[in-house]
Parts: C-alpha cells; structure tokens; sequence
C-alpha cells in the first residue's frame, strides 16, 4: 500500500515561473507531465515548464480507474497503446519508483454473438500487430476468474472474453508523484496554481501563455489539458472536435482481496479490478450531458450497481464508499487527437476519452517528439485534426465503448 | 472502564437483548447500539488498525466512527459497519471485529431492497433541534414535509402532510434538488428514497474532532461529546474520566461527567497515554511550553475535543460555497445553493470557539491525524519536507482521510496541521472535497429490484411459447430473445442449421421475423422524407410494391437497412434491423422535427403491434396457397417485392414478396396477437411438405451465401454502401443523408475495404468470424488487408465459405489470401460475395 | 439528475430525455455544394463551451418532441428549454 513510507523523502520544489521557456505544457496531469519528461529525457530540452491550474494530477489523472491494456482494434491505436504498454513494462525502473504497475491481465467479456464476432477480431488483430492477446470460452473465463458468474441462467451469459495478460493496473497518484519528480529533477519547471487565461497569438505564430502568475512566453505551447481541451485550445482560436462529459466512477471499502484481475464487459456496462489497498474500483457510465462539473447522475451509479451484481453476486454486500466524476473530452471516433494545430507553434495532445490514463506514457512520449520537431511522429501522425476533414478516422467505438 | 449506571438513559431495561460479539455473548437492552452494548459490558470493540497494527476502540457516538469498525454477521451481513451506528435489532445481532479493519464479502443478498420516488415541497435531513424546528415551521404552513433523520430516536413532527423518515441517511445532494435517501426498513431490507424537494434543508449537525497528540490513538481516548452521549442517552459511564479540550463545549462534558479537566487554552497539553485495564491507566499532562515536565493523571477514560466541524457533505455534494471560520477553526457555509439552506450547527450556529494552534508538542510519531488510515503528524510533515503543498497531495502521500471512515474526524487536523507545517494559516490550504455517499451504501442496495430477471427486461415475440416447446436454442439480440437454431434429438448447432438451411432451399422453411423494427411512415411528405434519408428513391415506388433500401449517417456510413412496402401514396411501412430499431426511429424523428418541420410525416414504431412469419422455399407457395385461395401466387401474378392484403386461414394479413435467402419467399404479417395463430396455421398448412422452423443462424447462412450483408456484421461504423458493393443502391440522381460524405479523401481511396466471398482452400475448414486476413504467410506482425466478417458451413455449396472486408477486394477475385490463426494459417480464395445462385433464378420458385 | 423542463410536458427527471448536443446547427442548405472542412465542420464539430450553453434535448420516454435548452455546464442550472426555431431566454 503506498502511504508515507513508500514515497520518497523529496518530490519537486516550486519554482517561480521565468518569464520565458523553450516548450511550455498547459495542463500538470498525467500526459503533461510526461510530456515534460520525454522533452528533458529523450531530446535534452529542460528549458520547459509545466503550468498547472490546480495541483499536479488533480484532474483525470486521479480520477481514473487505472486500467491498462494496448488491445485496441486498429492498426494505428494498437501501436501507440502498445508503444505506452511496453514504456509501462520499464516504468517502475524508468522512474525509479513503486507506482504498483501489476500486469494482472485484462478481461473483456463476451455476451452475445456480435461481442463474440467483435472479440475474435479484436485478438486476431492485435496478435499480428504484435499484442498479446487470447480469446477465452466461457470455461476458460470460469477458470480465469471464477468469481464472475458464469452461469447459463443469467440475463446476459458469459460467452467468452479476450484476455490481455500483460494488462493491468497501477496506482496512480503514485504515478504522478513519479513522474513529476522525475521531471522536476530533470529541470522542468512544474507549476502549480497557475490557471492560462490567455494565448498570444501573433500573425499566426503562439507565441506566450497569459497566466494567474504572469505572462510566460514559449518558444512552443503543448495543450494537454483534458476536461477542459475545447477551452484551452479556443484562447488560441482553435476549435477541436471534442465534447466534454462526466464519467463517473467509485471504490468500495477496503475488503479482503477477492479480484486477482480486471473485468471488463461493455454489454453489461461493468468493470472492476480490486486495488491493491482493497478497494473495488469501478467505472460507470458517462454521462449523456456536455458538462464541466466533475459530478453526474445518481441513477448512473444505480445501474452501475445493478450491472456489477449481474457478474458479481458476490460484491453484494460490498458498499460503495466514494463516487466522484471526472471530464472526458471525448473526440466523434472515439481516439485521441496528438500533434499540430492550424496555429503554428501550438500543439494540441486531447480527446483521450476515457481511457487516456493507460496512454499517458506513450502519449507523453511522442507528445514530446512533436514538440521538440515541431511536427508529428510517426505513431502520432494518423491522430492528426485533419483526419475528420479527410474521413480517415480511427474508430475505436468497438473496442472502447464504454470501458477501459 | 465504562459500565452501565443503575438508572437513566433512553434505553427500555426492562427488556433484554442478546448480542454476540466475536461469538461471546454481550447483554443489551432495546434503545441501545452494538457500542454501548460493548461499553456497558466493559469492552471497546478493540480491534487492531490497518497499518501500524495498534490496538483501537470505540471513539465516538455515531456514523463518524473511525476505529470500531465490525463485520455485521447477523441478521444480516454487512462488512466495516460503526458500531456506534448499529441499533440492536430484537433478535440474533452478531458481529465480529475485524483485525486490520478490512471487511469481508460473504457472498449475494438475498434480501429486496426497494426503491421509491418522492416530491416534496421541503426536505429536512437531519431532526436535531435545527431540523425538527424547520421541519415544524414548514409543515404549519401546510407545505409537503419529508424529515429524515439517520437515527433511531423517534423525531416529534406531525402533520397531515409529513412523512418522518427515521434510520433514514441523505447519502447524495445532485442537481435540482434531488437528494437520495437511504431508509433501513428493517435490519435486513433498505429502502432507497428519490426525493426531489422544492426546497432541502440542511441540519445535519456538526462532528465533533479530536486533539492530535501522542497516544491520542488509545482504546479509552473518545470524543469528548460521545461520553456525554453514552452517558445520557446509554446509562454508560466512565469511573475516572478526564477531558482534553480546546473548547468550552469540552469543559461543558467535564462538568457533566464530572471529569478532571486538562484545558489546552490553560497551556496544559497531553504528551502520552498509558494504557490501563478496561481503557486508560493514565495520562501524561504537561505545560505547552515544557511539554518534558510532564506529570502523570489518572483516568480510566479520556474525552478529547479539538472543535466541531459542521457536516456539510450535502451542501459540498454540489460545490455548495464554503469558507474557513477562524475563531470556530472550522469550515462553514458562505452562502446557500438555490433553493437550500443550511441550518444549526450545520451552519455553525453555537459551535464554541477553539483555542489557536494545532501542532501540540510531543512524540509525532505517535501522534495520530487519522485513525483509520493510521496517519500521524509524522507523516504529514514528511509529506510537506517533501515538497508538497496542496492538501490533495499530502492526502495522497499520507492517504489521510481517505479511509471507510471518509476521514470525518480526520481531515479538518490534517488540513490545518498541514498548514501550519507550511507555515500557512488553516483555512488557506482548503479541505479535501467530500463525495457522496455520505455513508457507505451496499451495492445490492443501489442495484434494488435490478437484479436477476429484472436486471434488463426480456423481449419475446408473440410466437415466443411455440419456439420453446420446439426447443429452440435462444441468441440475445438486444432485449430480444431471437431463436437461434432449433435442435432436434442429439443434434448439434452445426446440424440443426445445415438440416434447416437444406429444408428452406429444397423445401419449405419458417422463420419469426418479429424482432424486425417496423415503423409506420405516414403523412403527405412520407416518401421525400424517406428519399432524403434512404440512399436510394422512394418517390417512384408504386403502391403495392416493396423496396429494399439503405441507410446512411451523414458521414456516409450505413447506419441500417430494411424494406420498404408503400401503403398507400402517403404511407410507408418501413422494416429496421432488430437491435437498431430504437435507433432508428429516434434518427428519423430527430432529422423530422430539427431539420426538416416543414415536412408533413408522421412516424410510428409498430414493431410490437405486429407480427411476420417468413415462409421460404421453393415449396412455399403450396404451404400458403390453400390458406388463400383467392390470391393469384404466381411469380407474374405475385411478383417479388409486391405486396398484398388478403385474410390467411381466416386471419387479416398483409402477404409481401420479400426473400432474405434468394428463395421464394413470403412474408406474412399480421397483427401481434394473431402471430402464434398465424404460425400455427401456416405450419399446419406446411407439414405436407415437411416444414422446418429456422432460426437465426440459418437465415444468416441462407443470406450469406447470397452475398447479403448484416449491418453490423458485415458493417461496423466505418464501411460505405460503395464499400459494399451496393453502388446500384446509391441513387445518384438525389441527395440523401451521408451522399456528400462519399466524396472525401478517404471514403473515395482506392484502396479502402470492400465485400467479398472467401473461399478456404481447405473445404472443410470454416474460418472463424473475425479471422484477420494478410497477404503474405509470415509470422506477426504482418500487414492486415481485412477480415472476416461471416464464416459459415453450405448445405446448398457442400463446403464452407465466408464473406470478408478486404483492401481492394473486388478487384482481386481468384486471388489467395490468408487467415494467421493461434491454431494455423489458412489459405482461402477471394470470389465473388454472390456464392450461391448468382442469377437470382430460385427468387420466383 | 437535471429536472428538465420539457416545453410540452413540464419538467421531468433527465432519465426521460436523450441529449441531443449543440442546437441551432444547421444541416447545410445544399450538401453537395459544402467543401470537406465544412462538412466536417457539420459533422463532427459541436460548441462545448464552459458555461450558458444552448443545446438540443428529446423527451424519448415522454412526448417525444425535440426541444432546445439553455443550460449551465458548470453549474447545470438550467435557464429555460424553447422550442425549436424559437428564441432563447435571455
């Protein structure tokens, strides 16, 4: 359990901002902060600060469930999920930093004929793009994990699942605790209560950030603030193709350790892993509304609790401690938006949806390689803005849905 | 230690309960909790803490509870329940502690917990003072009242419209007032309460905290007010108390319990514990300013009070405003939500005045901020040397106030410890923001009656009962259950479907076509309103006649398909695809109503007021002719795709002339509840010829072999009716919804997927659905050209054979493909997706 | 839960409605004619500001009826629904 032990005995200091840097990140979250570290660790460019409106991951960076896996259908997703699962594997050394990333592998279920269809595709693809990735009947879920009811008599039976076993979870304010001293130690400025009110624009050209604590002019400006991209972006007159919604989630208290993995089930809306505190995590349902408060409905949380119990009779009696909501922006495909924008000088790393906390390394890593080239890398290159002018979208409804 | 004092208290001694805790037996009387329970009988519930492993008891009254945590056995289970918080039921309470504070799941609910609505015109959580005064005001003035109230006590409103809810917890505060309750209806059932009130009022009172100092985290150190309460609601008393304060509302419980006083505004603080049988032996008392100059003060028991905090979860459920009180050290409300108030010690109103300064001196790692999470002042300072300032970061580093607990005595001393660690005034940090539930709610109780066959209802056509007594196999499509195949004796999938796929090619087969969405289009604009969403035109559709159409979004893809039978000039009935149905009624009204008002249509779902039978095989016309002698069935006297009304055995039916399988087929519908008579009537009629039930499996097989697609089989969001070859359907004399989006780089590549057959080299080897296909037969990663999107075996090709999305397919029939799979690569022939009669010479029988 | 003010209905609990996103975006007037940046505009570009808000909402479960509302993202105070081809509230 990571509690004050665990952590070490120094994380960042707080710098005053300069009055100029060579690469500047809005947003302190998860994908800024690796950002900032990529820049520093792989092009040598410390000249960077990260300017953060409140504290540093206190956006959907805590908010998460955690779950990891790179099992996407297309050929562009499985290889930046991929590319952020393989830097997930050497994280803990990488940082230097127990962010318990457990590769306890990730189950979807199957529960109809189309998800059969759809499972099949998805493992098939993924294992010639290089994923790992098996197909389990419903015995092989059943001895996967038999707390899942398996029965044939259920609304929905259990026909099967694919299985990513180098999925997992992680602790994520360890993650970000990693991450940001990391960076800091590097020399990248992270800097806290500072809200961006403003994006100079010169002929074209980004040029500064308006900030609380002053004007901070930037040789580039990497957008990365999720929950809040359309915002950002339109200071610089950019409009992004993203809407805004609440995604609920909660944990239970902590119980015995009864969940050795995570289940996933996107037709039965479930899913669910056991933090290695205790705690069942869930996910629940978006909200339908576009919104900016970190709160949703109640009765999407009751039907979160109808669903769970539909696999797990078993968390009956689990009680749910705490939901709260964090901001999905969330793109028409349903796949991020990573590289450049009409305004030169300006990048935009957005519309993650709601599985962005698993990318945060990969998209932070070719995040980076955008900035310090001032133009897309090869794995960014298909989530460019002007796929949805082109058509040339990467729809990932199938495999994302509703879960992650 | 504490006992049970011969009188007083709101408890009913003339009545005895037992109680079993960790399986010994603890005498109780009604009135009391599983706490006083365990107090009276000279016990703390001591269990030990989540980390350090220390020894804690009971340290307060109520739902705040940090440590006496239990495992609920009996009547019901429930794991990490306060203790102070259970009322002894009348019968079979037990409960057991839980080392480490972790609870345990024993397995379903069987219990129905319900759920009701509620409109009021004022809601009252919380009956103390504030609230039964509120309560009171409002009901006089004859408003609808809903009081709740957590505890057991009875709560003195009345009034023809109020509805007291006691054992009843307001556990979430959202948007227009809607606040969720939560009623425990007796020990085993919970009720959950959706009340949406004109006006909530909030009096849910204040917690009272703790002192930070070193052994403040032993069995026998409780919250100054809980003794009270233990006292004057329980008859559960102290013999040597001493109080710790802060405060006068401290010095108030002293007085009443007669208590030795250490007064921190006095410059007296505490610096140890020890530990005693039954509680305390002793405490450790010194000057603030020489905390080493302690001396050493008897008490059995220590009461603690560092201030109030107001409960204000309701209020911050919906980021009610708040701001920091100096004198009170405390958070209140700056200000109200619409349509709420906050009222009482909940507003702050008569919370005492602290004495200044948190960091007391003394051992800090010793000294405990949060009980639950074990979290000391240690830590929070380690948390701050390590360069953090926000309290959502210390929480996180520290995990203080992150507890089952929710960190309600807690988080106040760990945000203004903090804060003054940063040298920082209390209030600037904030606090940690407050979630709902402000209990911890079991999830059988959210989920209700959502459970079991009520988790999602079950949709069956009219026909349903004849398919089960036929043992029919069922496939969920949406909320229908669709027969899937209909085995016979020992037969597998594989037999049953090539033995139905042979009977509806060489004989005479049935099918439910039921689940098919129906939507009546009516009006004088139907048909330009179906030709601006339908790809191709339906203006010059005669009456009488049927037409197959496609659907698109406006990004080009296909969104649906059906048949279109014209009516009359001003009406349509239009078919959707099962699972889409819902969907494609609501895409219809919205581009009705929002784009295009001035058109004068009306849409209707039918689909449950209908139902079809599809009767299909070369034989189908003798199975239908003696049921409707009058109708010329002939191919020139009944063409395909017309349509006609007629009465089948008696029944008033509509006949159309639309084939899903390339064979003769007729498709006859009638009203809903004529549908099992329907079938019943045909199938008599067919068994002369050997009719055969068909389910799902079949009917794809059958179109799969004509090369006809499935949206959402073939279709998955990104494929173009281009892309399935269905260019003769994209009219191109009209616009339609998603025509322009055709004409994008991307929809028009070269290279883009298109449908075709596939043929496996290997006749025998049925390629599962979702195969990848690649060009060259090489170990992964490889290139992916396409997939496999219908696999199945051919009763009429004698092999099997697949339909695919492949790169430039149609222009590479007789090409080898192949298909790497965990169990081996398989070769396999592009062809032509039309395998089977490609001449369409079975159409007319 | 909003309680959405359907402008036939009278308000009812959000679960009644399907959201509908932005209002007042026109489908182009002659889409054949539109360029790919305007239709993609049309498609896959809505107003997500933060703040007053003017979007579409349907009463499914009730009247059926499409309607617009102008509501607060942040807030979600809603400051009255209109029908469509009708002015917002101030």
């Amino acid at each position: 359990m990571p509690r004050t032990e665990s952590h070490p005995d120094f994380l960042w200091s707080s710098p005053e901002p300069r009055s100029s840097y060579d690469v500047v990140i809005v947003g302190g979250g998860g994908h800024g902060l690796f950002t900032a570290y990529y820049l520093a660790r792989n092009h040598g460019i410390t000249n960077v600060a990260v300017v953060e409106r409140g504290w540093l991951g206190g956006g959907n960076a805590v908010r998460n469930t955690t779950v990891i896996r790179s099992n996407y259908l297309w050929d562009e997703s499985a290889a930046i999920y991929e590319h952020s699962l393989k830097l997930w594997e050497g994280i803990q050394e990488e940082l230097d930093y127990d962010v318990l990333f457990d590769q306890r592998g990730v189950l979807n279920l199957a529960h109809n004929l189309h998800d059969v269809r759809e499972s099949v595709r998805r493992v098939n693809a993924n294992r010639l793009n290089g994923v790992d990735a098996e197909w389990l009947d419903a015995d092989g879920v059943a001895e996967f994990c038999p707390l899942i009811n398996t029965s044939k008599d259920i609304r929905y039976p259990v026909m099967g699942a694919t299985l990513q076993r180098r999925g997992g979870i992680a602790r994520h304010d360890a993650l970000v605790f990693a991450v940001a001293r990391a960076a800091a130690a590097l020399g990248v400025h992270l800097i806290q209560d500072c809200e961006v009110t403003g994006i100079e624009v010169d002929s074209g050209r980004a040029v500064a950030l308006q900030t609380s604590r002053g004007r901070i002019a930037a040789g580039r400006i990497g957008l990365c603030a999720a929950g809040h991209s359309s915002v950002v972006a339109a200071m610089a007159g950019v409009e992004l193709p993203i809407q805004s919604h609440p995604l609920q989630a909660l944990v239970s208290e902590v119980l015995d350790q009864v969940l050795d993995t995570v289940v996933m089930s996107n037709a039965v809306h479930v899913y669910v892993s056991q933090a290695h505190k205790g705690e069942l995590v869930m996910g629940a349902g978006i909200d339908p509304y576009n919104s900016y408060a970190q709160r949703g409905s109640f009765h999407v949380i009751e039907e979160q609790m109808a669903a769970a119990l539909e696999l797990f009779p078993i968390f009956a009696r689990a009680r749910v401690l705490r939901t709260w909501a964090g901001i999905v922006d969330v793109c028409p495909d349903a796949s991020p938006i990573v590289g450049p924008t009409p305004v030169e000088n300006l990048f935009v790393n957005c519309g993650w949806g709601t599985g962005g906390f698993k990318g945060t390394p990969g998209s932070g890593w070719v995040y980076a390689w955008t900035l310090a080239h001032g133009e897309a890398h090869e794995l960014n290159r298909p989530f460019a803005l002007e796929r949805f002018e082109t058509g040339a979208l990467i729809d990932e409804h199938g495999a994302a849905a509703v879960a992650h | 230690m504490m006992r049970r004092l011969a009188g007083g208290g709101l408890i009913d001694r003339s009545s005895k309960l037992e109680v079993r805790v960790d399986g010994v037996s603890v005498s109780a009387h009604p009135g009391d909790t599983l706490a006083s329970a365990a107090l009276a009988a000279g016990g703390w519930l001591q269990s030990t803490s989540t980390v350090h492993g220390r020894p804690r008891g009971i340290m307060s009254a109520g739902a705040e509870e940090a440590s006496a945590l239990v495992q609920v056995e009996a009547p019901w289970s429930e794991p990490l329940v306060a203790a102070p918080a259970v009322e002894i039921p009348l019968q079979g309470l037990a409960a057991s502690t839980l080392p480490g504070l972790r609870g345990r799941l024993t397995g379903d609910d069987e219990a129905r917990h319900d759920r009701r609505h509620a409109h009021c015109d004022v809601l009252v959580v919380g009956a103390g003072q504030a609230g039964t005064a509120a309560a009171r005001e409002a009901a006089g003035r004859g408003a609808r009242v809903i009081v709740a109230d957590r505890d057991f006590l009875p709560v003195d409103v009345d009034g023809d419209q109020v509805t007291v809810l006691i054992r009843t917890t307001a556990v979430g505060s959202y948007d227009d007032n809607f606040v969720v309750l939560v009623q425990r209806l007796s020990p085993e059932r919970r009720r959950v309460w959706h009340v949406r009130a004109g006006e909530v009022v909030i009096a849910t009172g204040a917690y009272e905290r703790p002192l930070v100092f070193p052994g403040n985290d032993r069995p026998g150190v409780m919250l100054a007010g809980a003794l009270r309460t233990y006292r004057e609601r329980f008859a559960v008393a102290p013999e040597r108390p001493a109080v710790f304060t802060n405060n006068d509302a401290g010095l108030d419980v002293a007085r009443t319990l007669d208590a030795i006083v250490i007064d921190l505004r006095r410059g007296r603080t505490v610096v140890g514990t020890e530990a005693g049988p039954g509680g305390l032996a002793a405490v450790l008392v010194a000057p603030i300013d020489a905390p080493a100059d302690a001396e050493r003060v008897e008490c059995d028991v220590l009461g603690v009070s560092g201030g109030f905090d107001p409960v204000l979860d309701l209020h911050r459920h919906r980021r009610g405003p708040v701001r920091w009180d100096d004198r009170r050290a405390c958070f209140v409300p700056d200000g109200a939500l619409p349509g709420q108030r906050v009222v009482g010690s909940a507003a702050g109103e008569g919370l005492p005045e602290v004495a200044a300064g948190w960091l007391l001196p003394g051992e800090e790692a010793a000294a405990y901020v949060d009980l639950h999470r074990d979290v000391t002042v240690a830590d929070l300072r380690r948390a701050v040397n390590a360069g953090l300032s926000s309290i959502e970061h210390v929480k996180r580093y520290t995990l203080a106030g992150t507890g089952a607990d929710q960190g309600r005595t807690a988080k106040t001393n760990a945000s203004a410890i903090s804060a003054e660690l940063l040298g920082q005034r209390a209030g600037d940090v904030g606090t940690t923001t407050t979630r709902p539930p402000v209990e911890p709610v079991p999830f059988a109780v959210l989920a209700g009656r959502a459970r079991g066959d009520r988790f999602d209802p079950v949709r069956t056509t009219p026909i349903h009962d004849w398919h089960v007594e036929q043992g029919a196999v069922f496939e969920d499509v949406g909320q229908w259950k669709r027969p899937w195949f209909y085995p016979r004796d020992s037969e597998d999938m594989d037999a049953a479907v090539l033995r139905e796929c042979a009977a509806a090619r060489e004989a005479v087969a049935m099918m439910d076509a039921s689940t098919l969405g129906k939507i009546d289009v009516q009006g004088p604009d139907a048909a330009e309103f179906l030709n601006r969403l339908y790809t191709n035109a339906m203006d010059t559709l005669k009456v009488g006649r049927g037409r197959y159409f496609l659907m698109c979004r406006a990004d080009g893809m296909v969104f649906d398909d059906g048949v279109a039978l014209r009516l009359a000039d001003d009406r349509f009935l239009t078919t959707t695809t099962t699972g889409n149905a819902a969907a494609v009624l609501d895409w219809m009204e919205e581009w009705l109503q929002t784009e295009w008002p001035d058109l004068r249509v009306h849409l209707t779902s039918v689909t449950e007021q209908l139902a079809t039978v599809a009767v299909v095989g070369p034989r189908a016309r003798d199975l239908l002719a003696p049921l409707v002698p009058d109708l010329d069935l002939s191919a020139e006297g009944f063409p395909f795709m017309a349509a006609h009304d007629a009465a089948v055995g008696g029944l008033a039916a509509r006949i159309a002339r639309v084939s899903f399988s390339g064979e003769l087929a007729f498709e006859v519908t009638v009203p809903g509840f004529h549908g099992l008579e329907l079938w019943r009537t045909l199938w008599a009629s067919g068994e002369p010829f050997g009719v055969t039930a068909y389910g799902t499996e079949t009917m794809h097989v059958l179109r799969a072999e004509k090369g006809y697609v499935i949206v959402g089989q073939e279709t998955d969001g990104t494929v173009t009716p281009l892309d399935l070859g269905m260019d003769w359907i994209v009219s191109k004399a009209k616009d339609f919804v998603g025509k322009r989006a055709l004409r994008r780089t991307d929809t028009t590549r070269a290279d883009r997927k298109q449908l075709v057959g596939l043929l496996p080299i290997d006749p025998h080897v049925r390629l599962p659905e979702g195969a990848q296909l690649v060009d060259v037969d090489s170990a992964p990663p490889a290139a992916m050209i396409g997939h496999v999107t219908s696999s199945y075996h051919s009763a009429a090709l004698g092999r099997t054979f697949a339909l695919a999305m492949v790169r430039r397919g149609s222009e590479r029939h007789g090409e080898t493909v192949y298909a790497p799979l965990p169990e081996g690569t398989f070769p396999a022939t592009i062809a032509d997706p039309v395998l089977f009669d490609p001449q369409g010479a079975r159409r007319d029988g | 839960m909003l309680l959405i003010p359907c402008p036939w209905c009278g308000p009812r609990d959000e679960i009644e409605f399907r959201y509908g996103g932005e209002a007042h975006v026109a489908y182009p007037a002659d889409p054949p004619v539109v360029d790919d940046l305007e239709l993609a505009r049309y498609i896959f570009y809505r107003g997500n500001p933060k703040g007053r808000f003017q979007e579409r909402w349907v009463h499914q479960q009730g009247c059926r009826r499409w309607f617009n509302l102008v509501r607060d993202t942040v807030t979600h105070e809603i400051a009255g629904s209109y029908l469509p081809g009708q002015e917002p509230p101030a």
